[in-house]
This record gives C-alpha cells, structure tokens and sequence, in this order.
C-alpha cells in the first residue's frame, strides 16, 4: 500500500578500514574523464530533446483528437473557442458580482479551503488515530471492522449526514472532505507505527529512553513517510471529492462554477474548468511529492 | 579475581510457540568478572543470542536468575550496553547525534552541553570517526556504521558491553580490521565484553574465556576455554603462534566433533 520500503540492512562494504589512514591519497582516475563525452554541447542537446519531445507529441495528438471531435459533434467548443474564453476569463479571475457570480480565482480558492479545512480536521483525528491503532493491537482489532465497512462507502453518501447535523451547505462539503481525508491517513499512519523496526526499538529500551523521546525521536521519524503516503493520498481523493460535493451543495466553488456553466451552457468554461481541476490536483501532488522527499532519511 | 559483574544463576529460556512450549536455554550458570571478554559460540539456534538478550534486559529468563551488580537485571539499561548486529543507527540523525542520543540519557543530568558534546567527540575519534561527525548513515560504508555503534555503547560508559555478532554482516578484511579496533578500544578503556560471535578467530582472537553451548534446543554451557594469550594481541604474530592454534582447535573439536548438527 504504503510506496516506502525501510531497507534495513545495508550491503557491506568493501574493505573500508584500510583507507582510514590513507583518505587523503588522490584517486587514480580524474571523475571528470570518465563523464567528459557525454558533457559535449550536442549531446547535451539530445538529451533534452529526448526528454521533451514525447510530451510534446503527447499534448499535440490530445489538442488534434479534441479539435476533431469538436468539429464532428459540433456541441463541444473546438481549442480555439476555448482558448479565447480562457484569455478573457483569466483576465479577470477575482471579480464579485454577488454570491453566485464570482471570478474562477475566487472558487478555486474556496474550494482549497474547504479541502484544507476538511484536510485539517482529518490529520488532526486520523494521525493521532493512526498512532492508537498502530501501537495497540486491541485498539487495532477495536477498531478494523468499522473502518473496513466504512471505508469503502463514497464519501458523498455522507453529505445529507452533513447538512442534516450542520444545517448549512458549506460545512456539509467539508465535512465530506474529512471523511474521504481521515481513512488513508489512519491507515498509513496505523502502518508506519507497525513497521518502526524493532532494532530501532530495542535501540531506546536500551538506551532507557522516556516515553516522550521515544514518540519524537525514534517514532515520530520513522512514522513520517508513510504519515506523508498518507497525506498524499487524502488530498488527492479530497481534490477529487470536493469537485462532486460542490455541486450538489452549491455556493462558490469550483465544483459549483462547472455546474452553474452548464447550467448556463457555457460548455468552453467546463472544458477550462477541466483543465483548472487537473493543473491544481497536479500541483497538489508534486508538492507532497516533494516534501515526502524532503523527508524520506533513505533518499537524503 | 574480584567479584562478578554479572552473575547468571540456573538460567532456563522457554518461549510459548504454536506448537507447544519450545525450550531454548537451560541450566545455565555464568559468571562474568569485571574486565574479562567473554564470546559465546555454538551452532546457528544454539540460543547464544537469546541469553546475550537475557543479560541484555530485552527478555526476561523463564526460569533462573540473572543479577548485574548484585542486582536482579529486570529490563534493558544504559548500563548494559548492546551492540546490534546490524547497526541499529537512527537513519534520520547524525553519527554525533546518534551517540549523542545515549549519552544525553546517561549524563545529562549531571554535566553541561560542552562536556557531553566533548564524550560524544572522543568516543567517535575513539574507534577513528572523527571525520564523519555530522554525516548520515546512509552517507558511510557498513564497517564505519558499525564502528558508530560501537562508539554509541562505549560513550555510555556502561559496566558491561554485549555484542551480538558486531562483525556478522561485514566482510572479512572490514570484519580484520574493525576486531583489531575493539580489541584496541578494549585495552583503552579497560572494559566488561560479552560478545556472541560464530567466528572461531574471532572468538579466540578477543576473548578471554570462548564459552562454547550445545545444540539447542535446551541449550545449554558446554565446555568453557580460558584463552590465555597474553595482550595485546597481534594477529600476524598469532597467526604463527601454537597456542593460537591450540585454541582455535579446541573449539573447532568442540563445535565440529562433539556438538557436530546432524544435516544443518
């Protein structure tokens, strides 16, 4: 489930000690001889050629499939109409014209937060949660049944639940947020805390550290890749979900606009609004990405 | 010889398994004088690990009694020391902050930042590590990770050092060369070591008494060596020396002809 696998044992090396005394003698062979050829200005050419061209072809054969089926179904804006409709909708992203009229800027932003309050919400429960689970087996076994039964429910079934206990749309759409959020993090979290190898463990029984150095020093640290697999994994479901919960709550919000465009048939808005969702959840991702790598100890 | 450091009395290991109760160790009765070096050998599931983890504190004996300065040892503690066989360094701290870690807990209440941070320092230039203070783990080869370990057990000052076979995952020039390292650490600082070791050169090369086990399971003290070779130790010079060879045959005897594993 979880992308990180602790490597334990690292292979040996190779009759290390002899060098401590000599460390300084050069090495025989210069690095730079043997990575010279490949430094030439040509080849270097290439090289990013080949990295870029294939997703340029990529992106072409989408726009050229888009193009053509916007031509044969006559319905959906070709990428010229759409194109024109996003240099001028992107002209003025934070307009207010009222609660239903507002600039794309504005409902991106809201639906953000809404995922960024249910987010928070759900790390707060789901980490702390994850940890009980993890380092109890009872609680573990207490607690297996309901989420498994749970977990696969869509979190919108969730939302007449929401509006009935909150009374209003907007927290209704977060609270969906949090009860997609909360699963992955419990459960990878709950993993993590199972897999903190038992050396590492031995480690401070020996050592007689406190309690208190135990979680921050040995298990907070090696909890967190998987604490971070699992914050990855929320807001991605979260990105997807709130999308859904919008517009069936209303309001501002992204998932809202798609719906009030195509209510108002303003088909080329849903086609940006597409791309909009997708950019954002992109970034989203390549963000934790790199956190996760920021701090995964294996990669550093 | 002065009093035992460690004193293990009647000692028996049972563990529950689904198969019914599975008796690891028995009998066993060792002392452990101050300053000797003491390895345990036998075959692969003889429970030599299972009994450095009973003096360790990380098991409790089912049967029997294990005292420490006199006093019953009843869980894992700074003043025991333990080596793991892989490393066992938090990947996420320093080599400094590794050591740093066990020595905080030992003398931080006592002493200043400069003074602990001045052990750590000494212990790592100890077993020659001063160059890779603040390099990760993963920075440094298998042999230089160990010697971090080692340098972690003995910044604690503990009373006794336990091994559980330090070398076992390293090469043999890195595993040459990091045994004459400890046996110079050892000189140095004078220090208590049960070490287990399934490496017969090893053994008779650091150890001042080899106690050999039997074949588990019910494992339990077969014969006991007293290696009376005079230190330093120099391993090119023993390598011509009949006693080292006397001693190595010993055990060989011991493992290969008495306790020899019927289809290992």
């Amino acid at each position: 489930m979880s992308t990180i696998a602790l490597k334990l044992v690292e292979a040996p090396a190779a009759a290390e000690p002899v060098a401590v005394k000599a460390a300084v003698v050069p090495a025989p062979t210069p690095a730079s001889a043997l990575v010279e050829p490949a430094t030439r200005p040509g080849e270097r050419l290439r090289e990013v050629l080949r990295v870029v061209i294939p997703p340029l072809f990529g992106v072409a054969l989408m726009i050229g499939i888009w193009a053509l089926v916007a031509i044969k179904s006559g319905n959906i804006p070709g990428p010229d109409k759409t194109w024109a409709a996003a240099l001028k909708l992107f002209a003025d992203p934070f307009y207010r014209n009222g609660p239903n009229d507002q600039g794309i800027g504005w409902n991106v932003l809201s639906s953000l937060q809404r995922v960024g309050i249910g987010f928070g919400f759900a790390a707060l429960v789901g980490i702390p949660m994850g940890f009980l689970l993890g380092r109890f087996t009872f609680m573990n076994r207490m607690f297996e049944p309901i989420i498994s039964l749970l977990r696969p429910v869509s979190p919108l079934a969730w939302l007449p639940i929401g509006l009935l206990v909150f009374q209003k749309a907007d927290p209704a759409a977060t609270w969906t947020i949090f009860i997609c959020s909360i699963w992955p993090m419990i459960l990878n979290t709950a993993q993590g805390v199972q897999r903190v190898p038992q050396d590492y463990l031995n480690v401070a029984r020996v050592l007689g550290l406190p309690e208190t150095k135990v979680i921050t020093k040995i298990l907070f640290p090696a909890v967190l890749p998987y604490m971070l697999t699992g914050i990855r994994l929320s807001i991605g479901t979260a990105w997807l979900v709130i999308v859904a919960a919008e517009m069936l709550t209303g309001g501002v919000g992204i998932g809202f606009w798609v719906w009030d465009e195509w209510n108002n048939l303003k088909v080329e808005h849903i086609v940006i609004a597409i791309f909009v969702i997708g950019i954002v959840g992109l970034v989203l991702e390549t963000m934790l990405l790199m956190l996760a790598k920021r701090f995964s100890y294996e990669s550093r | 010889m002065n009093k035992p450091i460690v004193k293990i009395e009647n000692v028996g290991q049972t563990f529950n398994t689904r198969s019914g109760k599975f008796t690891a160790l028995r009998d066993i009765n060792l002392d452990i004088r101050p300053r000797e070096v003491v390895s345990l050998i036998g075959h692969s599931g003889c429970g030599k690990s299972t009994l450095l983890n009973l003096i360790a504190g990380l098991t409790l004996p089912s049967s029997g009694l294990l005292l420490c300065d006199n006093r019953e040892i009843a869980g894992p503690a700074p003043e025991r020391a333990v080596v793991f066989q892989n490393h066992s360094l938090l990947p996420w701290m320093t080599c400094f902050e590794n050591v740093m870690l066990g020595v905080e807990q030992v003398f931080g209440r006592k002493e200043g930042k400069p003074k602990l941070k001045a052990r750590v320092e000494a212990a790592l230039a100890m077993v020659h590590m001063e160059h890779a203070l603040h390099k990760f783990p993963h920075e440094i080869s298998g042999g230089m990770k160990q010697r971090v370990g080692i340098a972690r057990a003995f910044a604690m000052e503990p009373k006794i050092l336990l091994m559980d076979e330090p070398f076992g995952a390293l090469d043999a020039l890195t595993r040459a060369a990091l045994q004459d390292e400890l046996n110079g650490v050892m000189a140095k600082t004078g220090a208590t070591v049960v070490m287990v070791t399934h490496d017969v050169d090893e053994a008779v090369l650091l150890s001042d008494r080899i106690v050999m086990m039997t074949n588990g399971p019910a494992a339990t003290i077969g014969e006991i060596v007293e290696v009376q070779l005079e230190r330093p130790r120099d391993r090119l010079a023993l390598a011509h020396d009949s006693r080292f060879a006397d001693y190595r045959a010993a055990v060989f005897e011991f493992l290969y002809r008495k306790q020899l594993k019927k289809a290992a």
